[in-house]
Order: C-alpha cells, then sequence, then structure tokens
C-alpha cells in the first residue's frame, strides 16, 4: 500500500532574477512500513523532497499525495493538521525546545493533539522506553549528550504513533557508536510499529542500515535500489 | 488558547533571568503608576474635604456682585439676608456671612486682609467659631495657621484692625486671637480674619446684611434667590477638579515614560526572542502549529510578562500601597504656600476601577507591543526557519 505517491515533481526556488530548479520530474512511491532513505550529495534536492512530502513547502509542479491528501492542494491548516496527526520529524540538529524537559519536549505533539494527562504520561513514558531515556524524564536538552538528544527526538517523533516519520540526517552530529544506536531504535520501533521511516542522508552508516536506496542527483531520481522488503 | 498560555508560561520559566528582569520593570510601573493616582485621588478627595468643612459646606448662595477676585467689588457686595432663608438660618442648616476689606498692623507692619463675620455658634464649618464668643475688651477674632505663620500672630496676642464702614468712613480697634486653626484651604485661612458676624455687622453699620449664605446639604433642590446667585458644591469645587485633571495630564506624562521603558524592554525581548529562536519557530511548524498559531504563542508569551508583572506586583507592591495608605506621603517642602488646598501629607486612595485599569492598560499595551514584532512570524518560510537561517 501506497503512503507517499510522487508524480512528476518539480520543485522551483526564485534565486536573484532566475530561478533555481531544486527537483526535476520526480516520480517515487514509498509504501506502508519502508524504512528508505534519499541518498544524494548536498544539494541533490534530498531535503526539498523530504520538506515537501513533509507539507513544510509545497510543489512548483507536479502532484505529491501523502496519506492520500495532495500536498498541493492543502490550506496552511490542513497541512499542519496533517504534520499534527500523521507525520514525525527528526532533524539533524535535534531541533529540541530547549526550555523544557525531555518529557516535556516528548508530550509536546500530544498537547497539541488534545490527548488527557493521563493519556499523555502512558505514551511519553512508553515512547521514552523505546528509546531508553526513562531515567531523564527531568533533565533539559542542554544537560543531554547529542545521542541522547537524538534519542529525544526520536521520542518526540513516534510518541504520537505517526504513519510516517521523517528524518533529515538526523545521524550528522552523532558519532558512530551514537549513530548505531539510534539506526538501531529507528530500525526496531519501524518493525514494531510498521511505521514508514524516509530518510534523507549522505552518510555512510545510515545508508547500510536503510532497506530501500534511492539516489538522487541534481534533482532527479538516479538509482532506486531495494535492499529487502518488509 | 490553554495551550498556548502553558507553553508561553513554560517559555518564560526556562527563559530565567530575562523574563524576570522584564517582569520587574513592568511590575514597577505598575505600583508607580497606581501609587501616583492614588496620590491623585487622595489629594482630591482631601481637597473637596477640606473645602467643603472650612470654606463651601454643602454649597453657596454668593451676593451677585460679590466676586472673590476683585475685592473692589467687596463694599457694595453684600444685602440683607433674604427672609425664606431664615427658618434654615435658625435651625442651623444654612449660615450668613458677611465679608469686608480690612487693614492689619502686625509688629508694625500694614497686611491687608478680609475681615469675615460668621456666627459664633455656626456648625456647618470646622472654624472654631465658639471661641469667638470670648469676654474681652478687645474683638475676638479667629485665624487660620497660614495666616498665623504669615503675619507671625500667636494665640492671646492683640493686634490693631482698620476697615471702612459702609459710609466710607474709617474706623480702628484692636483684635485680640482668641484662636488659630489649620484647615489646609487657603481661601479659609489666606489673609483671613474671623469675627462674630454681628460684630461685623456692626462695625460695618450693616445689621442684617451678608455677602455669602454657607449651606449644610449639598443634596437638597434650591431655588435661585432675587439678587444672589446660586453656588453649588460641584461649582466650587471645580477649579480643584480643574487643577487636579492639569496635574493628571502631567502624569500621565509620567506614565507613558514609565510604560514606554517597560514596552521598550517587552518589544526588544520579542525581537531577540523572533530572531533567536527561529528553529524553535520552524520546529513548532513542523509538530504542527500552524504560523498564526505561532504568532500567537509569541504574543501570548509576551503578554505573560504582564500577567507575572501584576502578581509580582501584588506581592511587593500591594504591602507598599498599603503602608502608603496608612502612613501618607509627606510633600518634602511646605505647601502652605501652594495657594491650593493641599496638605502637608496625602493620603493615597486606590479604588479597584484605578487596579483595574492599570492592569487593563497594562495588559493591554504589552500585548500589541508583543504582537507587532511577532507577526513576522507569518511571513517566515518553515523550511528556512528549521535550519535557523535568518529571514
Amino acid at each position: 500500500m501506497e503512503i507517499i505517491e510522487i508524480k512528476n515533481l518539480i520543485k522551483k526556488f526564485p534565486v536573484g532574477k532566475g530561478e533555481f530548479v531544486a527537483l526535476r520530474g520526480i516520480d517515487l512511491n514509498i509504501g506502508k512500513g519502508e524504512f528508505a532513505g534519499l541518498i544524494g550529495p548536498s544539494g541533490s534536492g534530498k531535503s526539498t523532497l523530504l520538506n515537501i512530502i513533509g507539507s513544510l513547502d509545497s510543489p512548483s509542479d507536479g502532484t505529491v499525495n501523502v496519506l492520500g491528501k495532495s500536498v498541493g492542494a492543502l490550506s496552511t491548516r490542513e497541512a499542519a493538521q496533517l504534520r499534527k496527526s500523521s507525520l514525525g520529524f527528526i532533524f539533524q540538529s535535534y531541533n529540541l525546545l530547549q526550555v523544557h524537559t525531555v518529557y516535556e519536549n516528548v508530550e509536546f505533539p500530544l498537547l497539541l493533539l488534545k490527548y488527557d494527562a493521563e493519556k499523555r504520561k502512558k505514551m511519553v513514558m512508553d515512547a521514552l522506553e523505546w528509546v531508553g531515556l526513562t531515567d531523564k524524564v527531568k533533565s533539559k536538552p542542554p544537560q543531554l549528550s547529542g545521542g541522547e538528544c537524538q534519542r529525544v527526538a526520536i521520542a518526540r517523533a513516534m510518541v504520537k504513533r505517526p504513519s510516517i516519520v521523517l528524518a533529515d540526517e538526523p545521524t550528522a552530529n552523532l558519532d558512530a557508536k551514537n549513530s548505531h544506536n539510534i539506526l538501531q531504535t529507528m530500525e526496531n520501533l519501524n518493525k514494531e510499529l510498521k511505521t514508514t521511516f524516509l530518510f534523507a542522508t549522505h552518510d555512510e552508516k545510515v545508508i547500510n542500515y536503510l532497506h530501500r536506496k534511492i539516489f538522487l542527483l541534481d534533482g532527479k531520481v538516479e538509482k532506486d535500489e531495494l535492499i529487502r522488503s518488509n | 488558547m490553554i495551550l498556548a498560555i502553558k507553553l508561553a508560561f513554560r517559555n518564560l520559566m526556562g527563559a530565567g533571568l530575562r523574563t524576570w528582569l522584564n517582569v520587574l520593570v513592568l511590575s514597577f510601573s505598575y505600583v508607580v503608576i497606581i501609587w501616583l493616582n492614588g496620590i491623585m485621588k487622595g489629594w482630591d478627595y482631601q481637597a473637596k474635604n477640606d473645602m467643603t468643612h472650612y470654606e463651601i459646606g454643602g454649597g453657596q448662595y454668593w451676593h451677585g456682585l460679590y466676586d472673590p477676585y476683585d475685592p473692589f467689588t467687596l463694599s457694595e457686595s453684600h444685602a440683607p439676608i433674604p427672609t425664606e432663608f431664615k427658618n434654615e438660618i435658625e435651625n442651623g442648616e444654612m449660615m450668613p456671612l458677611l465679608i469686608a476689606q480690612g487693614s492689619i498692623f502686625p509688629e508694625g507692619r500694614m497686611l491687608p486682609i478680609s475681615i469675615k463675620g460668621i456666627p459664633k455658634d455656626q456648625t456647618i464649618l470646622k472654624i472654631p467659631t465658639q471661641k469667638l464668643d470670648t469676654l474681652t475688651d478687645a474683638i475676638p477674632a479667629v485665624i487660620g495657621s497660614m495666616m498665623a505663620n504669615s503675619s507671625r500672630l500667636e494665640e492671646g496676642e492683640r493686634v490693631t484692625i482698620r476697615w471702612r464702614d459702609a459710609n466710607g468712613t474709617f474706623d480702628a480697634a484692636e483684635i485680640v486671637i482668641a484662636g488659630i486653626f489649620s484647615s489646609n484651604v487657603p481661601g479659609a485661612e489666606a489673609n483671613q480674619v474671623y469675627v462674630s458676624l454681628k460684630q461685623l455687622q456692626e462695625m460695618m453699620l450693616l445689621p442684617g446684611h451678608a455677602t455669602i449664605l454657607t449651606f449644610a446639604d449639598e443634596k437638597a433642590q434650591r431655588s435661585e434667590v432675587d439678587g444672589w446667585v446660586l453656588k453649588p458644591k460641584s461649582e466650587l469645587t471645580r477649579q480643584v477638579d480643574e487643577m487636579i485633571k492639569t496635574k493628571s495630564y502631567g502624569q500621565t506624562i509620567l506614565y507613558g515614560i514609565l510604560l514606554l521603558l517597560a514596552m521598550l524592554a517587552i518589544f526588544d525581548t520579542q525581537i531577540l526572542s523572533i530572531f533567536r529562536r527561529q528553529k524553535e519557530i520552524g520546529t513548532y511548524v513542523a509538530l504542527g502549529y500552524t504560523r498564526k498559531e505561532v504568532v500567537m504563542l509569541f504574543t501570548v508569551e509576551g503578554t505573560m510578562h504582564a500577567i507575572l508583572a501584576a502578581l509580582l506586583a501584588t506581592a511587593y507592591g500591594m504591602p507598599f500601597l498599603l503602608w502608603q495608605a496608612k502612613v501618607g506621603w509627606t510633600m518634602p517642602v511646605d505647601t502652605s504656600q501652594f495657594g491650593m488646598a493641599i496638605a502637608p501629607t496625602l493620603y493615597p486612595i486606590y479604588t479597584i476601577g484605578l487596579v483595574a485599569t492599570t492592569v487593563a492598560i497594562i495588559t493591554i499595551t504589552t500585548a500589541i507591543v508583543s504582537y507587532m514584532p511577532s507577526r513576522k512570524i507569518a511571513k517566515m518560510n518553515p523550511t528556512e526557519a528549521l535550519r535557523g537561517k535568518l529571514q
């Protein structure tokens, strides 16, 4: 079952009086429960593609359907609703709320979904258990290591059990050991919860974990390689 | 909205010292504005209260020609007391006052004065007129402390008084200071010498005449009387209202400056927040907020400074304001020469309306100042914001 369907996606950015074409006719389908990655050098368009799938940006041309919704046709409110309910994000620099505790950071998406306190608490503790951070609930991001911060970010992305998790260079700021821990955690969550993971990366450590490798070059899909199916 | 308040509170607490510095400055505005307004209200109350008790009672009838600012009209501004007021005067609900011009000669100096003839047994004004009922070979007189200070007269002292009677003939006698009172009302004290009404009527050869009729009940319906002008209390205290209004304008500038300083701090914090917290803004959007909701969050965050400031102001300001209401604020200079009804110590009066208005004004101003820079968020590109790229 395809949960991301991309047809002839073009994305242009204005640059001075001209424009820069970041994506040049991408055709791509991602199925439920995939552990896939967009691989390519800087400027290949992988982050742009990830942002469009995440409804943070809109296509210049072509269609992008995420969970049956056309991203380009969504209003700001509808796009926010899609992100809130069905998408999880993991960023290179974690993007944790610095003044909030680990618990509060992970709880945040559930607050937006207006879950009651009891349900929130259970879901937050479950998410922290998945990433092994139950002993850090009261810590704040500045008190955590990079690996721990990224695990909090994973817990935050996973806590609402989203259909899709979009991870943009999640290991770029981590050492090898932490990278493997993080990737193993994500792979386990993918297996257990059947959550679709889509990475944007050029990190070998991540690439080795991917079940599907989609190579991008100059805004086009150069190669789409299925390593193993889920 | 509740979520925005919750998050804003967490963010503010997390910001630590920066938050508390802003809150402290704002709370200072609350306390100063409430205190200064309280002083004004207290002054207004005191001035009108003292004027009522020492000068105007519940209102007055003035002789048609009487003009307190033109002493040359005094010789003509008197008439027999209208018969329709006979009952009220007998019941002590109205009091006739005769005013004449004269001079006294304390320590050989000539001092122009107004001689006021007042019934010895009146109870409408707090002037100690019972002291005029003194048996002595001189004319008993009562003066205010401002007059006593300027003429250096003390109780029991004698001084020559000169006046011109209704026929234009100069006459002189000796008065003895039977009492000195303090009222804070220049109109009742400065260059005023009170003698008994009967005494002055005899001195002026104007038996049964009066210049002013002061009544006790300000609420009673009163009609115009031929040759006399009705001066209700509101008209007689209008000068105080105007003076306080003028002072209030001056104070508004002070409030404006205070608020401006506090608002500058809030505005600066908001600008800095939006500049420094771009990644956070992008994260909020990625997690499911619309940009408008982020604008709302930042506006609530800024506005919450005003709420926290109100709480802080309550903590340290309330004891201060209550203490001030009890001990009052003593003017650092001698107020007797100000020419207005102002007590040496003013007791601030705070009302719920005053506190509520101050809190509302500061909160609304803070909300506007917080919203203005936050609008920039609505124009941000979330993908750029997520990268912390300046926009």
